[in-house]
């Protein structure tokens, strides 16, 4: 599979589809490609990657107590009745 | 750091995986070791199903709601799990379901005060872009306004600003970028067509970007000397 060259405009285009795996493994390798050689577009994925990670990252956030209480109760009550389904 | 080094993991690992594997049973021998295996297996991810709730909820009594009601459904249906490998999948596929069945009903009902039940559209900036304010083509002494940014940047100003975007953006972009969904999957979820999860993910990142450039101005967190501002 040897990669098509692919101007700076073509790769900003499909940056997010790129970030987001939403391309084949062909376009992928492409970008890659490109991104390998060209310092300018690297550096914008770059930026967006961490941007992307840094957003992803506030998918998490410490569960607060009356909540894993809440899930214990309830599980507590299923195992009293002895229902599962 | 060399670039091809740098690239060997470019591309953020979905938190989703093997989404769809229902059907076969697993067998516990006693509820005392049913309710032991699905606890040990719950406790890692309550932070990240709380964490993705709250995304997509923006409101904590409701991001519980959601976690409570998710847990009771993976947990009632759990003989229909077929591998225990895809637990975690299984479980953020629930939480999703759970919301996006709670949302279009939400949705269905009149919402107060606000419009954020519509379809966002005319008011974006569609081809803003937060590199091109920060981007310098040269090297500054105190190194790069990006790291400036990123070093400035609290996850509480994001959660702000990814609260601030309407529904149907801020859904998207946490499905995609939060949860890892495809855009096909998440056309699926929302039963609408692939164009307009395309197009609400475009805008949702450049209300994003806008929102926190205009953040790091009025915070102070990129400063360009001599002239007061990084603004072009």
């Amino acid at each position: 599979m040897s990669p098509r060259a692919l101007s700076c405009e073509e790769v900003i285009e499909r940056l997010f589809d790129y970030l987001d795996r939403e391309l084949d493994p062909q376009q992928a390798a492409d970008i890659e490609w490109h991104l390998q050689r060209c310092h300018d577009c690297f550096t914008r994925a770059e930026f967006e990657r961490r941007l992307r990670d840094r957003v992803a990252a506030t998918g998490t956030v410490k569960a607060p107590p009356r909540l894993q209480q809440r899930i214990r109760t309830l599980l507590d009550r299923f195992d009293e009745s002895g229902t599962r389904q | 750091m060399s670039l091809a080094g740098s690239l060997d993991h470019p591309r953020p690992q979905p938190h989703v995986h093997y989404r769809d594997a229902t059907g076969a049973n697993m067998r516990f021998d006693e509820a005392a070791s049913r309710r032991e295996w699905f606890e040990q297996r719950l406790a890692p991810l309550m932070d990240r199903l709380y964490g993705t709730a709250l995304r997509l909820t923006r409101n904590p009594a409701d991001a519980e709601d959601i976690v409570a009601e998710a847990v009771t459904k993976a947990w009632t249906q759990l003989d229909r799990l077929r591998d225990a490998q895809c637990f975690e999948g299984w479980l953020f596929h629930i939480l999703t379901n759970t919301f996006v069945s709670e949302w279009r009903r939400r949705r269905c009902r009149p919402q107060p005060g606000g419009d954020d039940a519509t379809e966002p559209s005319e008011l974006d900036s569609a081809s803003f872009t937060l590199f091109q304010q920060l981007h310098q083509p040269f090297l500054l002494w105190w190194g790069s306004l990006e790291d400036q940014f990123f070093n400035g940047l609290l996850q509480e100003d994001l959660e702000r600003a990814l609260d601030a975007l309407p529904d149907a953006y801020r859904v998207t972009i946490v499905l995609v970028e939060v949860q890892g969904y495809t855009y096909e999957e998440v056309a699926r979820l929302l039963g609408v067509p692939l164009g307009t999860v395309r197009s609400r993910l475009n805008r949702a990142r450049c209300r994003l970007q806008k929102a926190l450039w205009e953040h790091a101005r009025e915070a102070g967190m990129v400063y360009h000397e001599g002239d007061g501002g990084t603004q072009r």
